[in-house]
């Protein structure tokens, strides 16, 4: 075999702590190397150029990059080679770059293990050989998993640009959070007027299927064949008949338990619809507070039904879809503020959070929208916001900035003076963090324009004085203690990951942060991508966000799903398991093993079981190769020989030793 | 029965006196068997720690090591002042380091074996509502109490670890279990000035006097404290609060134990109200007399 090593010193990144001279200097005495040599920037175009080169001149079979991460490359060199006319499988990567040069400060050592590296890399590359891609078509259909504004966005590019597409809702309508808004900054216009035409385009796009109250069950298959089941929650309505006429709502005598559109802030029937522009406009039955589904009397609901759509019998629902693609988009969850004692965790009723204050400020909200505080229904004159109410604090685990609280909070100082023209807003603020197109002009219109007085401070303590609530807080700028007397105080609570976030990825083979937001693939140049083909990420899911960052993550997720579909056929990764039948035993243990469904029992010809890998199911995992006690199972490119081949390489057998 | 090492602390000896007689009697009462710590000594109180941390630690561990020779594993104070003093010290000499330079200061060295609590935390803690419940002679109904903890007593929550460091309620229930009205106080645990009673007399008018105001708003017709020096500033500096800020508070500030003493129906002489500088009989006037008297 003759191969060829290529180090690249990456411009400084690896030149500066690894000599990457001595180290192509030092692969040139590995067997089969017949080249060796480093380059600048060896993923540059010239650095391909000369790597094709070096292969056709020197007549090379096989080639290795010294430099950065597989994950970064590998892609890259791989058609690099094949360009060159070599098998795309002739190529071997060391990382001397993320696991040398940038963790290591000491040059001597570095080029050691650099050099160590490459070699494991040369003893593999012995021992590959060609493999080939097999081609397979894909599904024309896409998952759009969460119909908040992000989602809908996703749904609708995908949907215009001519494929099929599912979308699956947890709750009753879509509209996600965005539909809770009563104003957007930073225009303030009126959110549900601009979100309510995309949410009736879902609901009469022909290529949509809507489904809400439900949640995906479970995923199988891979990128371009994936096998979806949603469970359809049962809404103990029949939805093909019911008419959202709202007979029911106004007459369902169990009206106790807490309106969740309306954030708690007032109470809503057992039957509902959540608000007026939900799509699908129908009712649904809450199972946990219903007379009929809880004591097995009442039933009004069913009297009253004009088309006789309420079926108190009816069962979650298992619907099972094939997709090529799937976007997530589920969003986020508000910060649970009781965590902090020091806001009175729920004992005083006017204190609030911002989403609750979004409600009371809506038109369609439970006040009509007029500003009156929970306690006594007065219209509160002095407001107090509260900014950074689990954003920025170690103390409850989250470090980081919502991002979008800044904003509305200045938005909702906005308004207040609108709604109540002689009211004071007072908001206690660490910093303004307000990038964006006319963001920061926005916040200043807040304080200048609107009167908002903002302190540069956290507050220590809300205490009842009477009938109003004195929040106390450190005013940073004037280096002295506040006090201000609030009729109604608003905490600006920050975004966490969505509940439920964490099990859905692991169902999605997508990956979560420490905070329950789905890791992208790459934090700049992959941002919509995940590490598994095919499943997409938009919106706050991937971490907070507002709402044009949203939609914008919503569309790109759109084009990628569309350039994804748009081949008619993909080629499968031929890295998969492959069984030996001759040592096979048929004992079935890697069937077992297997987490993705991918081997099943045969018979030979003899009648004997064997095990057979299903190769485009094969997510190439290597759990069966290690299961299997005969060794009959192998990965293809990381056979039991190849990883050997390396461990040798780097811990040489020491057996001459002994007969010295 | 619970047998208990008892640091009684300076104060107890002093301003405080009715609250270290009360506390004794309540516990009698209650099945608390108190053993005074062996010829203990200052917990360091607060000049130590601003001088030194590992001299103020060995005031407290030499008490400590008192309550290991006496056999003994737990030991209850009823002043927050001396809790805090020498949970601290505990918490300090957990580092090998700081414990063998704290020894080094000490005739016997301390083996941070002992537990310790507050007399309010072993009553919150280790004794029944219902039994206590079950005690009560004299049921405080009627009277409108605000319960002030003070600022040390529950903080910092890491090294107390008792009750709830905003929001505390040991005394709220023991108070409403022996039949008071309790009211929502919400300043529990603000600062009522300290020792800022000597040199800056006008920090604590302020601070207590809004204490007072805060109790005066919600009806109150008492306080009840589990802190000396709290009490003190509370009670004795009321009329100098009043003339400092123009005002006509008449709140009797009462110990816990001097009110859950009455509740038991012990003996008036053990519980010390003579001692109190706000009249407290209009306060106790409110309480209706138990049914069998009438």
């Amino acid at each position: 075999m003759r191969i060829g090593v290529f180090i690249c010193h990456c411009g400084s990144n690896i030149a500066g702590t690894v000599d990457c001279p001595s180290v192509a200097a030092t692969a040139l005495t590995y067997p089969d190397v017949v080249f060796s040599t480093d380059t600048m920037y060896a993923c540059s175009e010239p650095g391909q150029d000369a790597i094709i080169q070096a292969v056709k001149e020197k007549n090379l079979d096989g080639v290795v990059v010294a430099s950065c991460t597989p994950r970064m490359h590998e892609q890259t060199f791989r058609r690099a080679v094949e360009r060159a006319g070599l098998n795309r499988y002739m190529f071997e990567m060391a990382n001397i770059r993320e696991h040398v040069s940038w963790i290591g400060k000491t040059k001597d050592l570095n080029t050691n293990k650099a050099a160590e590296l490459v070699r494991m890399a040369v003893e593999k590359l012995r021992r590959n050989r060609p493999l080939f891609a097999k081609r397979f078509e894909t599904v024309k259909r896409v998952l759009v998993i969460g119909g908040g504004v992000a989602g809908i966005q996703a749904a609708l590019d995908c949907a215009d640009g001519g494929q099929e597409v599912v979308l699956v809702e947890r709750e009753q309508s879509i509209g996600g959070k965005m539909a809770k808004l009563d104003k957007t900054f930073p225009t303030v216009d009126c959110s549900s007027c601009v979100l309510g035409p995309k949410m009736v385009d879902i609901a009469q796009h022909p290529n949509i299927t809507l489904y809400t109250c439900s949640e995906v069950e479970s995923v199988g298959g891979y990128v371009g064949n994936f096998q979806v089941t949603i469970r359809k929650k049962a809404t103990y309505v029949d939805w093909s008949k019911c008419t959202g006429c709202g007979l029911c709502v106004e007459k369902c005598p169990s009206r106790k338990h807490p309106d969740t559109f309306n954030e708690g802030l007032c109470t809503a029937p057992s039957i509902n619809i959540p608000f007026p522009q939900a799509i699908p406009k129908k009712a649904a039955i809450n199972a946990a507070s219903c007379i009929m589904l809880t004591k097995g009397k009442c039933g009004v609901c069913a009297k009253v039904c004009p088309v006789k759509c309420i079926d108190f019998e009816q069962k979650d629902e298992l619907v099972t879809v094939d997709v090529g693609a799937v976007v997530v988009a589920t969003g986020y969850d508000l910060f649970d503020w009781h965590k902090y004692p020091q806001y009175g965790e729920g004992r005083y009723k006017d204190v609030i959070t911002s989403m609750q204050y979004e409600r009371l400020l809506s038109a369609s909200g439970p006040t009509g929208g007029h500003i009156k505080r929970p306690s006594d229904g007065k219209e509160p004159k002095n407001v107090v916001f509260i900014q950074c109410v689990g954003s920025r604090d170690r103390s409850v685990n989250r470090p980081y900035c919502s991002g979008f609280c800044c904003m509305y909070t200045a938005k909702q100082a906005i308004l207040t003076k609108d709604h109540v023209p002689d009211s004071q807003s007072f908001v206690f603020y660490m910093d303004i963090r307000s990038p964006g197109k006319m963001y920061d002009e926005f916040t200043r219109r807040a304080m200048e324009e609107y009167g908002a007085q903002y302190v540069r401070g956290r507050v220590s303590m809300i205490y009842p004085q009477d009938d109003k609530l004195i929040v106390r807080g450190a005013d940073t700028l004037a280096g002295t203690q506040v006090e201000v007397p609030a009729d109604l105080v608003v905490l600006a609570v920050g975004a966490e990951s969505a509940r439920g976030a964490v099990q859905l990825g692991e169902k999605l083979r997508v990956a979560p942060d420490q905070y329950g937001f789905f890791v992208e693939s790459h934090p700049k140049l992959k941002p919509v991508e995940t590490n598994t083909a095919g499943v997409f990420l938009a919106g706050a899911c991937q971490g907070p966000k507002d709402i044009p960052a949203s939609v914008g993550q919503g569309s790109a997720a759109a084009s990628k799903v569309l350039g994804l579909l748009s081949k008619k056929e993909l080629e499968s990764d031929p890295a998969v398991s492959r069984v030996n039948p001759g040592r096979c035993v048929g004992c079935g243990k890697c069937v077992q093993t297997c987490p993705f469904g991918a081997i099943k029992m045969i018979e030979d010809r003899f009648g004997n079981p064997k095990a057979e890998v299903i190769d485009t199911v094969c997510q190439g995992c290597g759990i069966c190769t290690v299961t299997c006690p005969q060794g009959a199972i192998q990965l293809e490119h990381f056979t039991d020989n190849q990883i050997l081949a390396e461990v040798n390489a780097l811990c040489p057998p020491k057996m001459f030793a002994n007969f010295e | 029965m619970h047998n208990i090492a008892y640091y009684p602390g300076c104060s107890g000896q002093g301003t405080s006196t009715e609250y270290d007689r009360s506390t004794r009697a309540i516990c009698q009462a209650l099945d608390i068997a108190l053993t005074d710590v062996e010829d203990w000594s200052c917990c360091g109180s607060s000049p130590a720690h601003t001088v030194n941390h590992v001299l103020s630690a060995a005031l407290s561990a030499r008490n400590l090591a008192q309550v290991e020779a006496m056999g003994m594993t737990r030991v209850a104070t009823p002043c927050p002042s001396c809790l805090s003093n020498l949970r601290t010290a505990t918490h300090k000499m957990k580092d090998p380091d700081f414990q063998s330079k704290a020894n080094a200061l000490l005739d016997t060295p301390y083996r941070n074996t002992v537990d310790v609590q507050s007399v309010l935390q072993v009553l919150a803690e280790h004794v029944d509502p219902e039994y206590i419940k079950s005690k009560v002679v004299n049921p405080l109904t009627g009277i409108k109490i605000a319960c002030y903890y003070g600022c040390i007593m529950n903080r910092p929550p890491a090294l107390m670890q008792f009750d709830h460091h905003e929001n505390p309620m040991a005394m709220d229930n023991l108070m409403a279990a022996i039949g008071a009205e309790v009211v929502p106080f919400p300043l529990k645990v603000e600062c009522c000035g300290a020792s800022f009673g000597i040199p800056r007399g006008d920090i604590v008018h302020k601070l207590s006097g809004k204490l007072l105001d805060a109790g005066r708003r919600l009806g109150a017709d008492c306080f009840v404290t589990a802190c000396p020096l709290c009490q003190m500033n509370l009670d004795l500096r009321q009329g100098q609060i009043n003339d400092a800020l123009h005002e006509n508070f008449k709140i009797p500030i009462f110990y816990y134990t001097q009110l859950l003493g009455y509740a038991l129906g012990l003996d008036r002489a053990e519980l010390g109200f003579e001692k109190l500088c706000v009249d407290p009989r209009r306060a106790l006037g409110k309480i209706k007399q138990p049914a069998q008297t009438r």
